[in-house]
């Protein structure tokens, strides 16, 4: 004869992952993942749109300039066009786009800026529209130079671009670490976000599987073989436990994915990616800082740890609150009044996340990581970041303990509750629960 | 089998049970009976040990009731239900190993059940697949599976249709000659008449009255008498209960303060009398008595 808890624990499991809705979102989930890692590689490899301007330039501001290999520009004489036509023109030629500078009286910067025009035969592109602006600025600012007297080239050596090398300071000499705000922030983003979902996701699972229980008047039968805690413990366990299969999964899958597509199918792309970064962006800061040096002054165990622990501890605490709630409503529709009040820790960890990744040794970031309804999420936020290990631990220990006397107490709800039918339930009504 | 000490349940300010004294005794047929809100469910509860009693004891063959007792329970409860989307087959093996069976117990039993109540084909079905009279014996096999010696069945006929009722009253009756002890509860007093042995009335969480049925009719016995006699007869106005014509000849009921010993002579000697008999309350008249006048102390 089996322990009751875990024939409770592998029906819940066996019939969650036995679903098609399983299946489903344990496949899609990782090929999203991955295409979020993969398509913005590919598209930035894509080749750019090429477009032709013809430029009606009366003042000769931007001459001689051609454009580059996006966007090439073409000149009409002055002499032969005026804007009429010069649009009669684009409209016959093959060329995108017509932009027009006037000159207007006496040369003067400010009336050609207000009034250059520009025109597409389909919408003008933010890229296109930028390209313009930038090099009809740099003509006018060198001009504006000119005309004080000032050389530019002395404007342009005069201008500095500063990078700081920032470390965090070690126990002695050489321990120090190289400084990665920005990949930490990000990090700690990510991890706080997942926690937040995971712990959402499968909680509400648990509620629904009380619901389920209670709807279909299958509780009173069960309880009368398990005791009502032990109902509700292996219910949470098992549907813990599909959450864990289904990480596991999804790692391995958007892993695979990723190796296959970067290895096989697109090596090219991602071996610059490595180089510049996703969508060509600038990564001069962290090729300075040393991005090795960035990665490495994570420490990845105590955040994937961190993970694990904080995820299983949030789920815990927060499921055994959600069993209670499904246990005193009738059905999901009712548990709305209730599901607020609940979720509002979570709301509010997530809501001061940005707070807590600008300050994360602040105040505010200390006692939403004790909280234990907060703890998950703000610490997860949090470690990346490199927490003192005193903090980490009396947090997980507070999680820990606080978990326990949830349990306690959502257990007294939830055993109550369950056989309680067509009653509009109050929060008066759940505190007499406690007392029965 | 089951023996009650005083048992108290409150439910916030509402007392649901306030000392209950019960004897349930083994191998009986047991009604408990009472109406709505007696305390029946809470009393059935706290036997199968979903709530514990606020004060007293329950006693399981004569020890105190523990928690390995539930898997000689077999309890069937007024909300029942199955998991909807889950097989039947699936269903009922996962409940007989949460009462203790291994699986191959459980799935030698169960395909001995299924064969029995002409259930075969309900095994590889989804329980929402199922007509609620399928249902219902799937629920029935679930309760009887791990061969419990005490059967609990919480309102067990509201929604049974004539033929399941039928034949679970059968199979019930079956159990118990096989040594099962039954409980019965339910506020349809009459529908429990004939196949329960004992009683237990209760009211407003209290026993009124308990026993062995027909000695508990004999107790409120109140001196009703049926004669059945071959022609109208003109009996003393103010005894007459009810007066009809029967199958046999004409049917009268009377109240009356003694046994109708020259009644009977007189009626003999017309040649008129067919059939004379001493008629014993019902169950529902017994406790509409006892709401009305109180028990009554054990007569001779």
């Amino acid at each position: 004869m089996r322990s009751p808890i875990l024939l409770i624990i592998e029906r819940e499991f066996i019939t969650r992952v036995r679903k098609k809705t399983f299946l489903v979102i344990t496949i899609i989930a990782p090929v999203l993942f991955a295409a979020l890692m993969i398509v913005p590689g590919v598209l930035a490899s894509l080749p750019a749109d090429h477009k032709n301007i013809v430029v009606l330039d009366e003042p000769a501001l931007l001459l001689p300039e051609v454009g580059n290999d996006q966007f090439a520009l073409d000149y009409l004489n002055p002499k032969e066009f005026d804007l009429a036509l010069a649009k009669d023109y684009l409209r016959d030629s093959d060329k995108d786009a017509l932009l027009y500078i006037p000159a207007g009286e006496g040369w003067d910067p400010d009336f050609i800026k207000r009034n250059i025009l520009l025109y597409g035969k389909e919408d003008i592109g933010m890229e296109l529209q930028g390209f313009i602006e930038n090099r009809i600025e740099d003509k006018i600012n060198r001009q504006k130079l000119l005309k004080q007297g000032v050389d530019p080239e002395v404007v342009n050596q005069a201008k500095t671009q500063v990078n700081i090398k920032s470390f965090t300071l070690g126990e002695e000499d050489g321990q120090d670490e190289t400084s990665a705000t920005p990949l930490k922030m990000g990090l700690g983003y990510i991890a706080g976000m997942m926690i937040y979902f995971f712990i959402f996701f499968y909680s509400v699972q648990v509620m629904r599987g009380v619901i389920e229980e209670k709807t279909s008047r299958i509780v009173e039968v069960i309880i009368s073989s398990v005791r009502p805690y032990q109902l509700m413990l292996g219910k949470i366990l098992g549907i813990g436990l599909v959450g864990v299969v289904q990480f596991l999964i999804w790692i391995i899958l958007s892993s695979l994915i990723y190796v296959v597509v970067s290895q096989f199918v697109y090596p090219e792309i991602f071996a610059q990616q490595v180089i510049s970064g996703p969508n060509g962006a600038d990564l001069s800061v962290l090729e300075t800082t040393g991005i090795f040096d960035m990665v490495s002054s994570i420490n990845f165990p105590l955040v994937l740890g961190g993970f694990v622990f904080y995820f299983f501890g949030g789920y815990f605490l927060y499921s055994a609150l959600f069993a209670a709630l499904g246990s005193a409503i009738d059905q999901e529709a009712d548990s709305q009044q209730f599901m607020l009040p609940v979720t509002a820790p979570m709301i509010i960890a997530i809501i001061t996340a940005m707070n807590v990744i600008q300050e994360p040794n602040g105040q505010l970031a200390f006692w939403m990581s004790m909280i234990p309804l907060t703890s998950p999420i703000t610490m997860m936020i949090r470690l990346p970041f490199g927490i003192p290990l005193w903090e980490v631990a009396l947090s997980g220990a507070i999680l820990v303990a606080s978990f326990f006397a949830v349990v306690g107490i959502a257990s007294k709800i939830y055993r109550v509750g369950i056989l309680m039918y067509g009653k509009k339930v109050t929060w008066k009504e759940l505190y007499k629960w406690l007392k029965y | 089998m089951i023996t009650a000490k005083e048992v108290t349940k409150h439910y916030g300010e509402k007392i649901a049970l306030g000392g209950v004294n019960l004897n349930i005794p083994k191998g009986s047929i047991y009604g408990l009976l009472g109406p709505n809100g007696a305390g029946k469910t809470s009393f059935i509860r706290i036997m199968n040990q979903i709530n514990a009693p606020d004060s007293g004891e329950i006693l399981f063959d004569n020890r105190p009731l523990q928690i390995k007792d539930i898997s000689s329970i077999g309890y069937l409860p007024e909300e029942r239900g199955l998991y909807k989307k889950m097989k039947v087959g699936e269903q009922v093996l996962y409940l007989a190993k949460l009462k203790g069976l291994t699986t191959a117990q459980a799935k030698e039993r169960a395909r001995m059940w299924f064969d029995r109540l002409d259930m075969r084909s309900f095994w590889d079905k989804k329980v929402e697949d199922l007509s609620k009279g399928m249902a219902q014996k799937v629920q029935f096999v679930t309760t009887v599976l791990h061969e419990p010696e005490l059967l609990i069945f919480d309102e067990p006929f509201t929604g049974f249709d004539p033929i399941n009722t039928n034949l679970i009253k059968n199979e019930i009756k079956r159990l118990n000659s096989e040594g099962a002890t039954v409980i019965f509860s339910t506020h349809r007093m009459e529908s429990v008449e004939e196949i329960c042995d004992h009683i237990g009335l209760i009211n407003n969480g209290a026993v009124m009255v308990e026993g062995p049925l027909l000695e508990i009719r004999k107790r409120y016995k109140d001196g009703t008498y049926s004669f059945t006699t071959t022609v109208p007869f003109d009996f003393e106005k103010n005894t007459v209960v009810s007066q009809g014509e029967s199958h046999t000849g004409y049917q009268t009921v009377l109240k009356l303060d003694d046994y109708p010993k020259n009644l009977m002579i007189d009626l003999v000697e017309k040649g008129q009398l067919i059939a004379f008999e001493e008629v014993l309350p019902t169950v529902s008249d017994i406790f509409i008595d006892i709401v009305q006048n109180g028990p009554k102390q054990h007569s001779l």
